[in-house]
């Protein structure tokens, strides 16, 4: 096999640049006379502004412009708009109201962006900007998304603050299958709301050049041509021809860099009006405030089962908080990405699920790392853990009890998705013989002697990933395809560049990419390139997100390569005088069938160039552009086991093991997926025992630093041991189904399982803190 | 940051008379709190002075019978310190337990200890081992030095320059860190010298404080069995998001225990 062959654990080429300092990230950016821009944001949850008086900081050094929402109203500017439209359960579409860059009448959070500064240094701005004097006038807040519907209005346009009630399923059949129930468990459950930490904060450069007419914004973005999109068609108006978008190195996403925000969007409209660049970058405290925040669902779900436990039905009944604006992607989230999802790796027959999404007084809650799936994987996993116990049967086998079986795929799940393909039983079992699940009570019964509650807890997860095929998400309410794009290029000299439509922003695409394209072209991986994130050389794109990458940009990528085989056959036959079925592509070579007469791909690409002796039909040149939109959803799945010991005098819990077997279809890179799935536990185990994005009752954000607001970190974690089984994607090129976000969606349910096991209580919420979990082990002690 | 003017003087003399020029001047030490605050725009003093190059309030030293440390000593100074490590291997551990490595290698004892954060170890290092802080003026035992939220007794212009501890014969730090901070929610030094035995408690309260009720406890029987509940009063004891005054009692007495256990080895 040759040096980076797709299965190989090739070393990331991107990181000689990422590790020795040489990535370049927009703020490592400088445009001549650029300016800077600082935001004035709101100190209130809620209020009316009554006025911005500017004039003492227009006389503050340096000033060039103070901007105000009526400013961006003059240039017609428009609304940050929804890019989902959810239908409520009485066929009427979601309620989007208007969220403006700067706000016109009244702020809805703390951090809602009031006015902008621009002025000659940053130092300036900032000075400028304490001078801006804001009159609120301040109005009641809510931030609790159970108390949402009662609370002080935030929209005229969303009365009750409700967005949506969303339905998926028959209230009917629901409650027939619960009629037959022999037990029901019933769990009532939150889902912490998290505030995403991407190492790089979100950046903006915007550049208008009046001589052409062009606009040129650098941003942080996972999807330069999606943003390209929302500003030309909804918020400026700005040509597409006329915008071109270059997200660089991007340092970290996991959904919070997907959408077009007011910062970059203020930048990009005053660069004109002031005739000069314009930069911003966010710093950590703006982050908090700010960037689209995750999870925070309330729920309550039964699960009807028989009495061999077997699942007849589940209820579910969630109210989302969308936060104080509708972000681009926000309304699928609690819909399509999670009910749809909580058939999970189970037979369940009928299952009912009603959404509420409500407006409060917080940021805007968006994707973040798994969106919606883990949410949907936390209700179910939790759910069926608490059923075994109640039951009294072990949980894994209450799982194996319900699983679907490998000869039942394609799987029709009653919540509207096709499961292609799977095995869940080969990964419990795997994970459980890796954990050594036999030998549990021995390990639990030495803690105990050293005075430690050791605790066990499954997740079998599954999620729905390479989003998605267009006709499908159109359907249901995108507002956009989502497709991917590929443009394989050769150079005369043999080498190879690609272009895709996918933005890699640490998920190792230059190296993955890189090696599909060399296994599939027979050309060494030095000789090719990845080019991605900027809409003025890369064929418009849908982007990254939804561990869609390889799916679907790798499936573009590998319809290119096909392409350029294609031709690359009809140039061999003409130079090896002989008709094209009888060319074999094989490791880098066309050879006539049954012959030693061979062409290399370099020498065809060189013909393609240089067609002195050339087939007289065929164009010349060999670049071929293509689109790839996914024939269904791909569905990774696996199962993770974690053991925990607790300190029941403090309440600390640590993990002290971890498997995690997944099914990813076929792999590209080993070790990069091994990292992949690394990253997801240590946030989803952040979720569980250590991350909440906690508002107080006026709408300030306590945890709004590292000083309060706790990521997680190597010495919290333990060494994590990761499994493959595998059951290739049957309906894409590559038979893959992504890796991204699987561990921060299993991890979560894993940890609370084996932390409530060890407790031997029946739920607690996360995260599971130790003055939460040292009051549940008093109480726990006081019973027995 | 605002503006201020920046000053860095090369002995304690040159200090003090830059610090009585500026109309509101401000000491730096190793600026662990202090630049992140300025940074935030928190603070604005006119005139910074640095005394990063008084190499006169730098060093670790034994003199009679006490472990004497410069004010301006890192705490990654202290931790690695064989001297420290001899002589009182609570302290060095304390020191190496504060913050990351990045504010050990900044941070000071002097700067810790002149800022009095309520959740600062030093503090309980201080009072646990019965210290005294020596200034340009005087010397302050360590009961009396640190008076409450952010509040010593350091007068208007006073510079602390070294802190002395006596040697115990045992001594433990034992600290239970804010998960996000990883200052204490709870920090106990235990410390006992004859027959005396001092509790110090970091964290829990507006500052730190000597759990008088613990003592007594240990006095008569040095072990961790012995320790039982803490004597403080809950309302006068921090409660916030990750810890309520309750459990933070609680764990002064667990903390309590640990460090009696390993001060006993």
């Amino acid at each position: 096999m040759p040096d980076g062959s797709v299965g190989q654990a090739v070393k990331r080429r991107e990181d000689q640049r990422f590790l020795t300092g040489k990535g370049r990230y927009v703020d490592d950016l400088h445009r001549q006379g650029e300016l800077a821009a600082v935001f004035v944001r709101s100190t209130h949850a809620h209020a009316t502004v009554r006025n911005v008086d500017k004039s003492a900081a227009m006389q503050s050094p340096g000033v060039v412009a103070i901007f105000v929402g009526s400013d961006m109203e003059e240039d017609s500017i428009g609304s940050l708009p929804c890019g989902w439209t959810v239908t409520d359960r009485h066929g009427e579409p979601h309620k989007s109201p208007p969220h403006f860059p700067l706000i016109r009448d009244k702020v809805r959070y703390v951090g809602d962006h009031v006015a902008v500064v621009l002025a000659e240094t940053l130092e300036q701005a900032r000075d400028a900007a304490e001078l801006v004097e804001v009159d609120y006038e301040e109005l009641p807040a809510n931030v609790s998304p159970a108390a949402a519907m009662g609370a002080p209005l935030l929209h005229e346009e969303a009365p009750d603050n409700l967005c949506y009630d969303w339905v998926l399923g028959e209230e009917e059949a629901i409650n027939e299958a619960f009629s037959k129930a022999h037990h029901v468990t019933k769990v009532d459950l939150v889902n912490n709301r998290l505030i995403p930490n991407a190492m790089e904060p979100r950046a903006a450069i915007a550049e208008y050049d009046s001589g052409t007419e062009d606009y040129t914004l650098w941003s942080t973005s996972q999807n330069p041509h999606v943003l390209r999109l929302i500003l030309s068609a909804f918020v400026t108006g700005i040509p597409e021809t006329k915008l071109r978008i270059i997200a660089p190195d991007v340092g970290g996403g996991f959904g919070s860099k997907i959408y077009c925000y007011a910062e970059e969007t203020v930048c990009l409209w005053a660069c004109k009006r002031v005739g000069r660049p314009v930069r911003w970058t966010g710093d950590r405290s703006e982050a908090f405030l700010a960037d689209a925040h995750g999870r925070d669902h309330v729920t309550h779900v039964e699960l009807a089962m028989d009495e061999k436990g077997e699942f007849l039905g589940l209820k579910v009944d969630t109210t989302a908080n969308m936060g104080a604006y509708l972000s681009n992607f926000a309304s699928c989230v609690p819909t399509y990405l999670y009910a749809t999802l909580l058939a999970g790796q189970y037979r369940t027959p009928v299952v009912y699920c009603n959404v509420k999404a409500v407006f409060t007084n917080t940021a805007p809650v968006d994707a973040y790392r798994g969106a919606g799936r883990p949410e949907a994987t936390y209700v179910l996993e939790r759910t069926i853990e608490v059923a075994a116990r109640e039951l009294g049967v072990d949980p894994a086998e209450l799982r194996k009890r319900n699983f679907i079986q490998p000869d039942q795929f394609p799987y029709q799940t009653p919540v509207a998705l096709t499961y292609d393909i799977g095995d869940y039983e080969a990964s419990l079992n795997k994970a459980m013989s890796m954990i050594d699940h036999a030998g549990f009570a021995a390990r639990k019964a030495e803690a105990k002697a050293r005075g430690k509650l050791r605790g066990i807890g499954f997740s079998a997860y599954i999620e729905a990933c390479g989003i998605a095929p267009s006709s499908v998400v159109g359907s249901l309410g995108a507002g956009v395809g989502l497709w991917e794009s590929a443009q394989v290029r050769f150079n005369a000299t043999g080498t190879v560049s690609v272009l895709t439509g996918s933005h890699a922003h640490g998920q190792g695409h230059e190296t993955t990419f890189s090696q599909v394209v060399a296994d599939t072209l027979g050309v060494p991986i030095e000789n090719v390139e990845i080019v991605h994130g900027d809409t003025g050389q890369v064929p418009m794109g849908m982007g990254t997100y939804g561990s869609r990458s390889l799916a679907v940009g790798g499936s573009a990528i590998m319809r290119a390569c096909g392409k350029v085989i294609d031709k690359g056959k009809k140039i061999a036959a003409h130079l090896l005088e002989a008709s094209v079925e009888d060319i074999e592509f094989k490791d880098g070579n066309f050879t006539v069938a049954g012959t030693d007469k061979t062409k290399s791909m370099a020498e065809i690409a060189f013909t393609a160039y240089v067609p002195h002796n050339y087939p007289e039909d065929l164009e010349p040149g060999l670049d071929e552009t293509a689109f790839y939109d996914p024939l269904n959803f791909t569905y990774p799945a696996g199962t993770h086991i974690c053991e925990v010991e607790i300190d029941p005098e403090t309440g600390v819990t640590e993990i002290v093991d971890w498997v995690a077997v997944d099914d990813f279809g076929k792999v590209i890179n080993p070790m990069i997926v091994e990292g992949q799935v690394h990253g997801g536990i240590a946030q989803g185990m952040g979720q569980a025992l250590l991350e909440h994005g906690v508002y107080d009752e006026s709408g300030q954000l306590l945890t709004g630093s590292y000083m309060d607001y706790c990521m997680p970190r190597a010495d919290d974690l333990p060494f994590f041991r990761v499994g493959l089984t595998e059951t290739a994607c049957t309906h894409n090129p590559l038979g893959v189904k992504g890796c991204g976000e699987a561990g921060a969606i299993a991890a979560p349910p894993a940890i609370i399982n084996a932390v409530t096991d060890a407790l031997g209580v029946l739920h607690m919420d996360m995260p599971a803190t130790p003055e939460k979990v040292w009051r549940l082990a008093q109480q726990a002690a006081a019973a027995e | 940051m605002y503006d201020f003017g920046y000053h860095r003087p090369k002995s304690l003399a040159d200090a003090i008379t830059e610090l009585q020029r500026a109309e509101d001047g401000q000491v730096m030490a190793g600026g662990q709190t202090l630049i992140p605050t300025l940074k935030q725009r928190l603070a604005q003093p006119s005139d910074i002075v640095d005394l990063g190059q008084v190499d006169e309030l730098k060093g670790i030293s034994e003199d009679g019978g006490a472990l004497v440390i410069g004010a301006m000593t890192t705490h990654a100074e202290v931790a690695a310190s064989d001297l420290v490590k001899a002589k009182i291997p609570a302290l060095a551990a304390l020191a190496e337990g504060i913050g990351d490595p990045q504010v050990r290698h900044r941070g000071t004892i002097g700067g810790s200890i002149a800022n009095n954060d309520p959740a600062a170890d030093y503090p309980a290092g201080c009072v646990g081992l019965g210290a005294t802080i020596h200034t340009n003026q005087r010397q302050i035992p360590a009961d009396d030095f640190f008076v409450g939220l952010f509040e010593t007794a350091l007068d208007e212009g006073e510079i602390v320059t070294a802190v002395s501890f006596p040697m115990p014969d045992k001594a433990a730090y034992a600290k239970f860190p804010n998960p996000a901070s990883r200052y204490a929610i709870v920090g106990v030094m235990v410390a006992q010298a004859g027959s005396t035995v001092r509790v110090a408690v970091t964290g829990a309260g507006a500052g730190v404080f000597r759990d008088h009720a613990i003592e007594g406890n240990l006095a008569g029987n040095f072990s961790a069995d012995a320790v039982g509940a803490s004597s403080a009063d809950e309302g006068s004891l921090n409660g916030d998001m990750h810890a309520s005054a309750a459990y933070r009692k609680h764990l002064i007495s667990v903390m309590t225990k640990r460090a009696v256990s390993a001060a006993n080895g």
